[in-house]
């Protein structure tokens, strides 16, 4: 292949002539048009063929690096915290829930004790009242004796 | 052609005798070009100095299969092209690996003024009418901008714009006059 035909059709740099609508246009558009792409090309020179700036580039992918790996540790120590005081919640959570469980069965069992105490205090009393209705009176006998010796005497 | 020079002719006669030599010629005489046009398109220098160096490898791989069917202006447009999409579409896959563009604003694009300003009032109304054509690209589809800085900063023709975005003429028309449109707009709702 010949280097004609390899190359043919253009220029490296565009020719210096308008796109044809480009006459059709508001003359502000145009202007416009045209300072932009003068613009373009002005900061396309200054920038091209500069020295690249590897430190800069470099320096921001540590930057990046650092700022990444940083964000990782912070994640992961916050979700380690985080988990470790919702198990520590938890824990006191559950230490209040048991002495809670443990002080409501010393209140039942002491009012079970109550409740036994006054069933025994009930039977002692309803036996006592019992015996002192059934056991004679002491002074019954002699009553008793009284009463037949003056029924002897009439 | 009026185009061809001495300088042409004698490139030819060389890149005949070597090919590697015609490659680096190639270089030479587009790379300026075609790092113009990435600039444009991503205000990044960076990015627009890597990317017209990964079209110029990717070129370099490929010299032997060119046809010579299309410029290799062309050509090489449309490789850089792609690879402009390539990189948008791995940012956007990859987003949590860069978080922050190194792309200029554009009160910074528009600071580079064209050059014969006589006064300083009329530096002043360039640049004003630049930063508003540069909101205007800014706010235009990838395809549209990049349409419209090939015809408007670059300069080529519609056929050699078709060829290299791959559209038809008819498409590349299309996406002219809607970025007309919104530049018009632009132009029209500051003053």
């Amino acid at each position: 292949m010949s280097w004609f035909s390899k190359f043919g059709g253009r220029t490296a740099e565009p020719l210096n002539m308008e796109p044809p609508e480009m006459d059709a246009l508001d003359p502000a558009v145009k202007q416009a048009l045209k300072d932009f792409k003068s613009s373009v090309h002005a900061w396309s020179e200054a920038k091209y063929g500069r020295e690249r700036t590897v430190e800069q580039a470099v320096a921001r992918r540590s930057w990046r690096l650092a700022a990444g790996w940083g964000f990782a540790v912070v994640l992961l120590v916050g979700t380690l915290s985080g988990g470790m005081y919702a198990f520590h919640e938890r824990q006191i959570e559950a230490q209040a829930a048991a002495a809670l469980e443990a002080e409501h069965q010393r209140e039942l069992a002491a009012q079970r004790e109550i409740d036994e105490a006054k069933q025994v205090d009930d039977a002692l009393a309803s036996v006592d009242s019992d015996v002192s209705r059934e056991v004679p009176s002491a002074m019954e006998p002699l009553v008793q004796l009284t009463k037949e010796s003056a029924t002897k005497s009439k | 052609m009026a185009a061809w020079t001495t300088l042409d002719t004698m490139t030819m006669a060389r890149a005949e005798e070597n090919p590697a030599r015609e490659f680096s010629d190639v270089v030479a005489t587009h790379r300026p070009q075609i790092f113009r046009f990435l600039l444009a398109s991503t205000r990044d220098v960076d990015l627009a100095e890597t990317l017209t160096q990964d079209c110029f490898l990717k070129a370099h791989r490929n010299w032997a299969s060119f046809r010579g069917e299309s410029s290799a202006m062309t050509w090489l447009m449309r490789i850089a092209i792609n690879l402009q999409k390539d990189h948008w579409r791995n940012r956007r896959m990859q987003f949590w690996r860069q978080t922050r563009s190194n792309a200029v604003d554009l009160d910074e694009a528009s600071e580079w003024l064209p050059s014969g300003e006589s006064s300083q009032e009329q530096a002043l109304l360039a640049r004003e009418r630049v930063g508003q054509v540069w909101q205007a690209v800014d706010g235009l589809s990838e395809r549209q901008r990049t349409v419209f800085l090939l015809r408007y900063v670059e300069e080529l023709e519609l056929s050699e714009i078709a060829r290299s975005t791959g559209l038809s003429e008819g498409t590349v028309k299309a996406h002219l006059s809607r970025a007309l449109a919104r530049v018009r707009t632009e132009l029209g709702g500051r003053r």
